[in-house]
């Protein structure tokens, strides 16, 4: 397949391992503890588990897999006020899919769905919109997450929805934003990231710069990274080089998606429709300023949060939950207490085993051999 | 009838009394589950139209199988039944009427049966179409000419509107599987070679494009076919045969590993070998979905002796069924009950059941 297989190439990858492993043995930390490379987006996540990319690595690099799947850091006071949206007389809530197995503090969108909800699996929030037009005497909610990747879709949808004079659509916005939080999880006391891998799709729209803070403050390497199996190997020797020759900088290596100064279009649309809010609640993170977004008041009418009557509840995490310190990369997915017993895809307890982006969903469907022979060393050395 | 009271209509048996009824509406209305003679004249003039045979010419409330005739095709009756709610009706290469036979008749093939008779059950959606109908069972009835099969029973009933999506049809069937055909997944051996009859995951593509929510437009149709004859000439080229799969729900992966499972035993998968139509693989690429879970409508996974792999391929390719056949892994002593897929840039991957439905990634 074109402009698949070309980032694909087994030969290729041989090369680049080699070259990697090369350059662990020019490091000399790496012989002390393992080196941690954080990829901070879900997408890359999915991508190292898919493609079998930890399995290659040597050893002494260790893949943290941190806060970038938006679906598992929604908190599960949000995914209720969901459901109080959902439960509205004569409402379509409409949703991408990942979202619908999110536990809330009493059920899912899946279960209010059997309970008698109309929710909708919709790919775009022009989707929604559409079924709005379709459907005047209802009303239609569409459950906006996602960081800039999705948000100049669904400003474009609001914006849109103003254009053709739609009254029965509005957007619950639980848009965030990744910056304060790569900077949340830089100022943790237990950090121990070497460096990080950058995500490709909202630098598509941000641009390269807004990670500068990162080399110049926090002295750590930053490549912003493609999902190709090739553009993660190559992010990874990027990272490696700049550790090896003590240098801490933002690196390109999706140049050929990301311009340095991202997409000017998409960032007026975002900044025409959303502004930042105080603060924003994360799940496992806890709350985090400015880390979110909320519809302005210019487009209040398309505002679910407005529109309707929301619990807006803030409910804790389960006690037993430990997604926060797997997401810092404090612990590995496996080491969390409730991992594969008592959380499970089929019964999540945290959220980073609800979508397939989030790190113990990854390690519970395709990693689970690499898993315990990993735990079965940990505890031989432990002993 | 009792059904009557809660407004569901039936009428029961392979046929009523016939006269040769012919149908003057063209919608379903309740009264065509009321047992009167607009029941009466929809049973005649579209079922029996298309399904006609002599057992269903009887017009009892059952069929009749002479059991002399299922004696001597082999030793042990197999049974099965499945329900078939697809949406659309229609897609391409096929429809609600085919899968409803091939599904029942496969699932008697990959047990090593010869599927013989089906029984045709309907719940219809009161306003449905009545040409929607007759094309439904015209196409059963090709679909059962072609997989050797007869339709000797069946049943109708009408609900409300709102109450069933259109027609949901059952159908329930039997074979008779031959004296010394003994395959199931227990049979497994560690180094049994797997095969594959043809590329995965078209039918689960061909509908999710039918169903217009990803506005993509692809050429892909399903892959609905009768798998019997297939596996005939597979289990004569390869007697040792340990297991016999049909990958429909699910997909590849669900059915390798309900083998693995019930084997015990962990099975290796190369993803270069595994046969894929390149729309299917681009399908999927956009939309974040894995093939390996696709449904299928005419794919079997087979395990085979490694002495028998070889032959075992080249009889599934002399069929059309079996063009693209394929060896994509084998059976193997450690990780038992684990798929594990070595991917064709290097790395390795557990291949796990499906939890819940595929749903799409957003980002």
């Amino acid at each position: 397949m074109k402009y698949v297989d070309e980032f694909r190439d087994p030969e290729m990858a041989k090369t680049l391992l080699k070259e990697i492993e090369a350059l662990t043995l020019e490091i000399p930390k790496a012989s002390k503890r393992p080196l941690q490379i954080m990829e901070v987006c879900g997408g890359h996540t999915h991508s190292i588990f898919k493609f079998g990319i930890e399995t290659m690595l040597p050893d002494c690099i260790e893949l943290v897999h941190g806060p970038g799947c938006p679906v598992c850091v929604l908190p599960m006071g949000r995914v209720d006020d969901c459901i109080a949206i959902a439960e509205t007389p004569d409402m379509i809530f409409t949703t991408f899919g990942d979202a619908m197995r999110v536990p809330g503090s009493k059920k899912s969108l899946l279960q209010a769905k059997a309970e008698g909800c109309d929710i909708r699996m919709v790919y775009s929030p022009l989707d929604a919109l559409e079924l709005a037009k379709n459907n005047p005497d209802k009303e239609v909610s569409f459950f906006g997450l996602g960081f800039e990747t999705t948000m100049p879709s669904t400003a474009l949808t609001i914006l849109q929805a103003e254009a053709d004079g739609v009254e029965n659509f509005s957007l619950f916005c639980n848009h965030i934003t990744i910056i304060p939080t790569i900077k949340a999880i830089l100022d943790s006391p237990d950090l121990r990231l070497d460096g990080f891998l950058g995500p490709g799709h909202v630098s598509m729209v941000i641009g390269n710069s807004p990670y500068n803070f990162i080399a110049n403050h926090y002295k750590r390497p930053l490549v912003v990274a493609g999902f190709e199996p090739l553009d993660v190997l190559q992010s990874i020797w990027m990272v490696l080089k700049q550790i090896k020759e003590g240098r801490h900088e933002i690196e390109n290596q999706y140049n050929r998606i990301v311009p340095d100064d991202g997409n000017n279009v998409a960032l007026q649309s975002i900044g025409k429709v959303f502004e930042l809010r105080e603060f924003f609640e994360w799940r496992g993170l806890g709350s985090i300023d400015h880390s979110g977004v909320k519809v302005r008041e210019e487009y209040a009418k398309y505002d679910s949060e407005r529109k309707f009557d929301l619990p807006s509840l803030k409910i804790a995490d389960p006690k037993s939950c430990q997604c926060g310190e797997v997401l810092k990369g404090v612990i590995k997915p496996w080491e969390c207490k409730v991992f594969g017993e008592l959380c499970t895809p089929e019964t999540p307890l945290g959220s980073l085993m609800v979508s397939s982006e989030g790190a113990c969903a990854a390690y519970h469907q395709y990693g689970g051999a690499l898993m315990e022979a990993k735990k079965a060393e940990a505890e031989k050395s432990a002993s | 009838m009792n059904e009557l009271k809660n407004n569901k209509s039936e009428t029961s048996g392979a046929t009523p009394f016939r006269r040769g009824g012919e149908l003057k509406a063209d919608k379903i209305t309740m009264a065509h589950g009321s047992g009167g003679k607009a029941m009466r004249d929809l049973i005649d003039d579209v079922f029996i139209k298309s399904f006609d045979n002599p057992a269903m010419g009887e017009m009892e409330d059952q069929a009749r199988i002479d059991l002399a005739s299922l004696q001597a095709e082999g030793d042990r009756l197999a049974f099965t039944t499945d329900s078939f709610v697809v949406d659309p009706l229609f897609f391409p290469g096929g429809d609600i009427g085919k899968l409803a036979i091939f599904g029942t008749v496969n699932d008697l093939a990959v047990g090593g049966a010869k599927p013989m008779y089906l029984t045709c059950s309907m719940i219809i959606e009161e306003g449905l179409e009545i040409d929607v109908l007759r094309k439904v069972a015209d196409s059963m009835r090709a679909a059962a000419d072609l997989s050797g099969v007869s339709i000797v029973t069946g049943d109708t009933k009408v609900v409300d509107k709102g109450a069933c999506d259109k027609v949901f049809i059952n159908t329930a069937g039997v074979g008779v599987i031959p004296k010394g055909t003994n395959i199931g997944a227990k049979q497994v051996r560690p180094g049994d070679k797997l095969l594959v009859n043809g590329v995965l995951g078209d039918h689960g593509a061909a509908i999710l494009n039918a169903r217009g929510d990803m506005a993509l437009t692809s050429p892909v149709l399903s892959d609905c076919k009768p798998l019997y004859e297939l596996i005939e000439k597979l289990l004569a080229a390869a007697p040792g045969t340990s297991s016999i799969r049909d990958a429909t729900r699910g997909g590849l992966a669900s059915a390798v590993n309900e083998i693995a499972d019930a084997a015990g035993l962990g099975v290796t998968l190369i993803e270069d070998a595994i046969p894929l139509r390149k729309e299917v693989r681009g399908f999927c690429e956009i939309l974040g979905l894995d093939p390996l879970y696709l449904a299928n409508e005419g794919t079997l996974v087979a395990f085979v002796p490694a002495e028998q792999a070889d032959a075992a391929l080249a009889a599934m390719q002399s069929l059309d069924a079996g063009k693209e056949a394929a060896i994509i892994g084998e059976a193997v002593e450690g990780h038992s009950g684990r798929v594990i897929m070595q991917s064709s840039f290097g790395g390795k991957r557990i291949v796990d059941m499906l939890v819940g439905d595929q749903l799409p990634r957003i980002c």
